[in-house]
């Protein structure tokens, strides 16, 4: 994915941009907004329409995973028993998947998990402690076991809008610091329309 | 009969897909392109794209499954 560097270059930094340019004003601190809240870069540099469309759709396909996932599939956990990957790319999604760290600090340091109003055990680590279950033909499953059996197919799917949502955002943040892929430069190709339309000046001298 | 049946369920869980694919589609094609007209118009392509290119991963599954 190669960025047109001259668009980006010309523009940055610029107060007023021509037309065909995009006006990108301090790009690190809008790539920095744009992780932090999906469209946040985008609404600081002045680009409101991206900023909604990308605000609506990351934010609401990573609240719709939380959702499908009871607000335990995304969670960050390093243990050997369970290394939960998955959270590298719902961390792309900024400050929505934050609460996740601090959840598993308080765990690891043996504190209680902060509560949340909807959901109790809000991306807490699940237990990995076995414990007998009744009338199961299991001998005894932790809470990941218990979260598999409960949620179904719902917590891969949680995972995967949650993880999508991520990895989104992370087109979002390199679009936000460079511009657009492709930037659409009306203004330019009237110009070389003209010029290649133009018959082609005598030397002189 | 039993082919027809476990595609009947596995088309229900399809519908989790629809979002995503809009989604993808509308937000790779915004950070390729600025004006609103050329997003919608890269978004389609793309969604085509995408629903096009499972279409094909669907017809070769079903063919390798046959009669299994």
């Amino acid at each position: 994915m190669a960025k047109a560097t001259p668009s980006r270059t010309a523009a940055r930094g610029s107060a007023a941009a021509s037309p065909d340019q995009v006006p990108l004003r301090d790009p690190v601190l809008a790539a920095a907004l744009a992780w932090l809240i999906p469209g946040a870069g985008h609404w600081y540099q002045g680009r409101r329409s991206k900023a909604v469309l990308f605000f609506v759709c990351i934010l609401g396909t990573f609240i719709y995973g939380l959702y499908l996932g009871e607000g335990r599939v995304v969670y960050a956990s390093m243990r050997s028993e369970d290394r939960r990957l998955h959270y590298f790319s719902q961390l792309g999604a900024g400050l929505p998947a934050l609460p996740a760290l601090v959840q598993a600090y308080r765990v690891n340091h043996g504190k209680d998990p902060i509560k949340f109003p909807i959901w109790d055990r809000f991306m807490v680590p699940p237990s990995l402690v076995k414990k007998p279950v009744e009338g199961d033909r299991r001998d005894a499953a932790d809470e990941l076991d218990e979260l598999q059996k409960t949620l179904n197919r719902y917590f891969e799917l949680g995972t995967v809008y949650t993880m999508v949502a991520g990895l989104l955002n992370v087109l979002v943040i390199y679009d936000a610091w460079g511009g657009p892929a492709e930037p659409d430069m009306p203004a330019k190709k009237e110009e070389d329309e003209e010029a290649s339309s133009e018959p082609p000046s005598e030397p002189s001298g | 009969m039993q082919n027809a049946l476990l595609l009947a369920v596995g088309t229900n869980d399809l519908w989790y897909a629809v979002p995503l694919v809009i989604v993808i589609s509308l937000v790779y094609a915004a950070t390729r392109h600025e004006r609103t007209d050329m997003i919608l118009a890269s978004a389609a392509r793309i969604g085509t794209w995408i629903c096009g290119f499972m279409f094909a991963i669907f017809l070769v599954l079903a063919l390798m499954s046959w009669r299994l």
